[in-house]
């Protein structure tokens, strides 16, 4: 079908692209002159060949998500219940839910967030927009790019040396949502770096021909054209904080506390971790109930994110380039 | 800071002999000027003088220098940081390249409009009144306001099209209105010299001379001046012309006079279409 369209202009271009073409299309009459040369379906079975293996590696790309997804669904489901979500764990693990964990985890979650996103939108707009490139900015870009690649057990070990005990916050809220804040740092720099570059330049060049400073442009201009892609990144932040379970396990996630957390200083329960206790050291957890703790991580970050997805949409509706 | 230029009486009229402007009536000063894009030099020995109250074209083949020039005057070149530059620009008398000088009140004094219409992403009355609320510290009060948009969209011929649509985004106007739009949001704050960069080249035919007219219209209020390709647009709308080639200024000349009798080969050779 698609071939239909594209194979005349291949075919009239064909002359001037030399070789075997511009021979086929020499010697041709007026009236062949828009027929497929043996060139043109060589290039049509090589496009119609690589159209089907993309098409094939994205369909595979989704495959895994489906299979996880109906995984914990069908084995995870049957473990809901109104006392899952709203009750702490009895007998050992075995009976009652996973509600301190749940709350835990949105501690942790907004405290890294408080931490990380001012700091990481304050570096990249000092990336994108102040910083030229000399051997200061370099150092910067490489320092985020070897954050980024710290494996996330070497975080929990550098926030358990420094926010634990050096900081002295003790094993506490705080002292692991900063672990996670700086994990999570380099997503935020990078992908709101990224999304302050795709702003045209022209717009800077206009406000700084009408005597903005730098600042007026940003805020006025740069800022409110990017928050959608910076909500991405934030996004991907939350995602990536929800589910780590090394870093809060050194630094300030327990097994177990009947308590829910006061404030940044106390210790907590975490989704992540209780996950990881009862799958693998918990003896005697009915098998639902670590798949039930699953879905419930999947489903907590996708309510996390469809809230920012939805202010991203409705901020992309006021886009107006 | 200079507050807006004096109108002249009506400018004379194109094909006289103004080349030489006296510096009492030179809006922009451009003496010995050189400039280097890293280790490449882009200007060479560069002298202009820019009369106040006239449109002064700068012509030349692509990559002679007029867009580094234009864009030396309001010095947003050095936003690059690898400019180094020599000599003197004179705006009004004062030199721009002198240290001291802060660019914010240079560039309201310098307006400039871009080859491709450059909208802010904002509601038209928001485009309008940019550079104005910048230029009070954010204290403006409604009726202020409302003047100066109506005066600022009234003077480039766009408040009949758009005074019921001021809310309206400013990227949805067509190319012409935007380049309109653009020369509007200078106004308010106003600028003594208007530096525009190819302006009309993104334009089709019928909004060029919509533009052109435009700037003709407000030669005499500001000092213009245009760079362009469109050799048909240099003989039609400015009253000077310059003619650079390789960084240099080659010739300077009321134009009219540049276009029928040339003094250099290479200016004849260029505006008959011979090679750039």
């Amino acid at each position: 079908m698609k071939n239909q369209t594209v194979d005349p202009r291949r075919a009239a271009a064909a002359p001037r692209s030399g070789g075997e073409g511009a021979a086929a299309g020499a010697s041709s009459n007026e009236a062949a002159r828009f027929t497929a040369t043996s060139l043109d379906q060589r290039n049509a079975r090589t496009e119609r060949g690589f159209h089907t293996l993309f098409l094939a590696m994205s369909i595979v790309l989704i495959l895994p998500v489906l299979a996880i997804l109906s995984l914990l669904i069908t084995k995870g489901a049957p473990a809901f219940s109104w006392e899952f979500f709203t009750e702490p764990p009895r007998a050992q693990f075995t009976e009652g839910g996973i509600f301190p964990a749940l709350v835990g985890t949105l501690w942790l979650v907004i405290v890294a967030l408080l931490a990380s996103v001012p700091l990481g939108v304050a570096a990249a707009i000092y990336l994108s927009e102040y910083a030229k490139d000399n051997a200061l900015t370099r150092l910067i870009n490489l320092a985020i790019i070897n954050l980024a690649g710290v494996p996330s057990i070497v975080h929990a070990l550098f926030g358990l040396g420094a926010f634990v005990l050096f900081f002295d916050f003790g094993t506490s809220i705080l002292a692991a949502s900063l672990t996670l804040a700086i994990m999570t740092l380099p997503v935020v720099i990078v992908s709101t770096r990224e999304t302050l570059q795709a702003v045209p330049q022209s717009f800077r060049m206009a406000c700084w021909s009408l005597g903005a400073t730098r600042w007026q442009t940003i805020r006025k201009v740069v800022l409110p054209n990017s928050i959608s892609g910076i909500l991405t990144g934030v996004i991907l932040e939350v995602s990536r904080t929800v589910g780590e379970t090394a870093p809060v396990m050194f630094t300030g996630a327990v097994l177990f506390t009947p308590f829910l957390p006061q404030g940044v200083l106390d210790e907590t329960m975490a989704m992540s971790l209780h996950l990881y206790m009862i799958a693998t050291v918990i003896p005697d957890v009915p098998p639902e109930v670590p798949y039930g703790v699953a879905l419930s991580l999947i489903l907590m970050v996708l309510i996390l994110n469809s809230a920012s997805i939805g202010f991203r949409v409705y901020l992309r509706g006021k886009k107006k380039w | 800071m200079a507050e807006g230029t004096q109108p002249l009486p009506t400018p004379v009229a194109s094909g006289s002999p103004a080349a030489a402007a006296s510096p009492a009536t030179a809006a922009i000063r451009v003496r010995d000027f050189n400039l280097w894009y890293g280790d490449f030099q882009a200007l060479f020995n560069v002298g202009i003088d820019v009369t106040q109250g006239k449109v002064t074209s700068l012509i030349g083949p692509s990559g002679c220098g007029k867009s580094t020039l234009l864009r030396s005057i309001n010095r947003i070149n050095e936003r690059l940081g690898y400019v180094r530059t020599t000599g003197n620009i004179e705006l009004l008398g004062q030199n721009i390249l002198a240290p001291g000088v802060e660019l914010t009140p240079l560039r309201r004094a310098v307006g400039m409009v871009f080859q491709r219409p450059n909208p802010l992403p904002l509601s038209i009355r928001d485009n309008v009144l940019f550079a104005y609320r910048l230029s009070k510290g954010g204290k403006t009060d409604r009726a202020e306001e409302e003047q100066v948009i109506q005066q600022a969209l009234e003077e480039v011929l766009l408040w009949d099209q758009v005074k019921d649509r001021l809310k309206s985004s400013a990227t949805a106007l067509s190319l012409e209105e935007q380049q309109k739009l653009c020369i509007a949001r200078l106004l308010p704050i106003k600028p003594s010299v208007l530096l525009m960069d190819e302006p009309c080249s993104a334009l089709d035919p019928k909004a060029t001379r919509a533009v052109e007219e435009l700037i003709w219209k407000l030669r005499g209020d500001y000092s213009i001046l245009i760079v362009t390709h469109n050799m048909a647009q240099a003989r039609r709308a400015s009253d000077e012309c310059i003619f650079m080639l390789m960084g240099e200024v080659v010739e300077h000349n009321a134009t009219g006079e540049m276009f029928v009798t040339p003094k250099h080969q290479k200016t004849a050779d260029y505006i008959e279409g011979r090679f750039g």
